[in-house]
């Protein structure tokens, strides 16, 4: 975060249609402007790259917390049915885990997706700033019916490079 | 850049904007509800109430004031159970699997289809939990150490998977359709213009704002999830069916369930998405959005899968012959010839002899047949269960128990109610949530709206 006594001043535009979005943000990052944000309605296919983020890697977070969960749902088995208290339970063998794994196998498939599932949804939920009752991220309430937005710190000259590439609203805030 | 076959057609009906389709979908939300809606939520009221009055007294008394006896002691609280564990599973597979498959048709159902998972869980969820007897005890199916409970809990057990499969089930199906909802919970919030409305949509949709990067994780986490909720859906019902098949008991013990029970459960589960998508696409105008290819799309869904669960009837007769064990070949005679040969049949006409209509073109896009087929599915999908379950434990191996079930009205109160309860719950959704998915239907609004590929075809594709 930047502490600055004065904010930075930002030029905000709207456009009102995805394609037009697409080829304004490849023009504005050609003539050197960095943009600091794009607010859209849906997923615009190839906004990301026009725009040069990187992948997100959330995928691999959830491959992380998916062996997390099948390791909680070994020592789980492991602690309760051979450990801790064992039992002949219909005669299945009880041993060692190995040989009671077999019937184990609904339990650390369930356990997997259950610990793979929730706490991507909860990653998601806090690298996006996302919670019950928190402010509208976006400035602008046309943004999730049918306009996109382009937010960049105002520069020279930038009115026009956005002019041109067919913004039907520019404000600077 | 937008290019999509002619030969396929139109997904989105008429000429829409994006705006246009973020109006059709608030309309229900921010306009009264009709009177026919109110006069469904009022009867469907009644019946969960209904429902919950026979679980008090069901709960005070003692789970004897159903039919059960000691010879039938799962009947119709197992057959609920499983039914709307059925149900749920078309929800995900059309939210989960057909997006992995990049079948575009779904975006315009999976909202409605997921809501209808959950609700139907929920009812399921009901029975096992109230044929436990004692429910101030359900806490002793969590893994929590042996001074809260009895013992561990046995993970070599059915049940015990079951408990997993249904909560992981639940719990992943919530927030699945909660992370597709929070963006369009964000469109009602910026229209909003009654005060109490716009915070309560607020609160909903978590602060979204549609930023790029966003949106970028939304995609890698609904295809993630995805991903996981595919093998999930499939071992919910395997883990289900599994409560029979390891059993020991003629007409259960068989390999076969699994796969049967699946191919079942998106069976039934297909018929009553289209059950409430007639109504909703009516009721609601949304006929441009789900429209006639996306209901005929669902019935060969119904007929492909109807058709595999013919054969598994089939091949469990043979397989009973095959097999020269005597008592399991009695209990499908018994089935199809004994005492309930009225309910083997019912179940073989609406489940294998129904859905064949579906191979004409003309029923299966005339709204009024296929709406009769998919309650009719329903039926016999019930009685499946019902069969599996009773006729395979009312004649066992010891002829003097045998005996035969009716259910008491206690039985038909707590299954009256759970419909009731479930009506109740997606008449709420549908008046208060986005019944479209609509940020991911406007993704496909330039390939796939009639408009825009007429536009596409009258001037060629020049890009």
């Amino acid at each position: 975060m930047a502490h600055t006594t004065e904010p930075t001043p930002v030029v905000r535009a709207l456009y009102h249609d995805d394609d037009v979005l697409i080829s304004a943000v490849k023009e504005i990052r050609a003539a050197g402007y960095k943009i600091s944000e794009v607010y859209t309605p849906f997923p615009v296919h190839g906004l990301d790259k026009a725009m040069g983020l990187k992948e997100t890697r959330i995928a691999m977070a959830a491959f992380m917390y998916g062996v997390l969960g099948l390791t909680v749902a070994v020592t789980l088995t492991w602690f309760m049915m051979i450990s801790d208290w064992p039992q002949n339970i219909g005669g299945k063998p009880n041993l060692n885990w190995g040989m009671n794994m077999p019937a184990f196998v609904p339990i650390l498939f369930e356990l997997t997706v259950f610990f793979a599932a929730h706490l991507m949804v909860w990653t998601y939920l806090i690298i996006n700033g996302l919670y019950p009752g928190a402010d509208a991220q976006n400035p602008d309430p046309r943004t999730t019916d049918d306009y996109f937005m382009v937010e960049l710190p105002a520069a020279d000259g930038l009115v026009d490079v956005l002019k041109k590439s067919g913004a039907v609203e520019i404000a600077e805030a | 850049m937008h290019y999509e076959s002619p030969v396929r057609q139109p997904l989105i009906l008429g000429d829409k904007s994006y705006n246009q389709i973020t109006e059709d979908v608030v309309r229900p939300i921010e306009n009264a509800a009709p009177r026919s809606w109110w006069v469904v939520f009022s009867i469907a009221l009644v019946m969960f109430l209904w429902g919950v009055g026979s679980l008090a007294y069901t709960v005070g008394t003692g789970i004897g004031v159903w039919g059960l006896n000691k010879t039938v002691g799962w009947a119709w609280d197992i057959t609920n159970f499983v039914w709307w564990v059925g149900i749920g599973h078309a929800g995900t597979l059309i939210s989960a699997v057909l997006l992995l498959f990049r079948q575009r048709w779904r975006m315009a159902i999976n909202r409605s289809a997921e809501a209808m998972t959950i609700f139907s869980v929920i009812q399921a969820g009901l029975f096992p939990v109230f044929h436990m007897g004692r429910v101030w005890m359900a806490y002793w199916v969590l893994p929590i150490p042996n001074q809260f409970g009895s013992l561990w809990v046995n993970f070599n057990s059915p049940l015990l998977w079951d408990v997993f499969a249904i909560s992981t089930y639940l719990t992943v199906s919530v927030v699945f359709w909660y992370v597709g909802l929070i963006p369009d919970f964000a469109m009602v919030r910026d229209r909003a213009v009654n005060p109490v409305q716009k915070h309560i949509y607020k609160v909903l949709s978590f602060g979204w704002g549609g930023k790029a990067k966003a949106w970028q994780r939304f995609e890698e986490v609904s295809l993630v999830l995805a991903g996981l909720a595919t093998p999930l859906v499939l071992s919910v019902h395997t883990i289900v069916s599994m409560d029979f098949a390891t059993s020991v008991i003629p007409g259960w013990h068989t390999t076969i369930f699994p796969p049967y029970f699946v191919a079942g459960a998106i069976f039934s589960g297909f018929a009553m998405v289209q059950t409430l998508l007639l109504i909703v696409r009516k009721v609601f105008k949304m006929e441009d959005y789900i429209t006639i290819q996306h209901i005929e799309m669902m019935n060969i869904i119904i007929m492909v899968t109807g058709s595999i669960v013919g054969v598994a009837y089939i091949t469990e007769l043979f397989i009973a012959w095959y097999s020269g064990v005597e008592y399991e070949q009695y209990a499908f005679l018994n089935r199809a010839t004994g005492p309930y040969w009225w309910a083997y049949w019912s179940m073989m006409t609406c489940n294998v002899f129904s859905p064949q209509f579906m191979w004409f073109k003309k029923l299966r896009t005339n709204l009024v047949f296929t709406f009769v087929i998919s309650i009719v599915v329903n039926i016999g999908m019930w009685f499946e269960r019902f069969v599996i379950i009773v006729t395979s434990l009312h004649r066992d191996y010891l002829p003097s128990s045998w005996s035969m079930f009716s259910p008491s009205f206690v039985d038909v109160g707590i299954f009256v109610g759970t419909i009731g309860f479930f009506f109740v719950l997606f008449l709420l959704y549908a008046r208060t949530f986005p019944v479209i998915a609509q940020a991911e239907l406007k993704t496909i609004l330039k390939t796939s709206g009639e408009a825009q590929k007429k536009h596409h075809s009258d001037h060629g594709a020049h890009h």
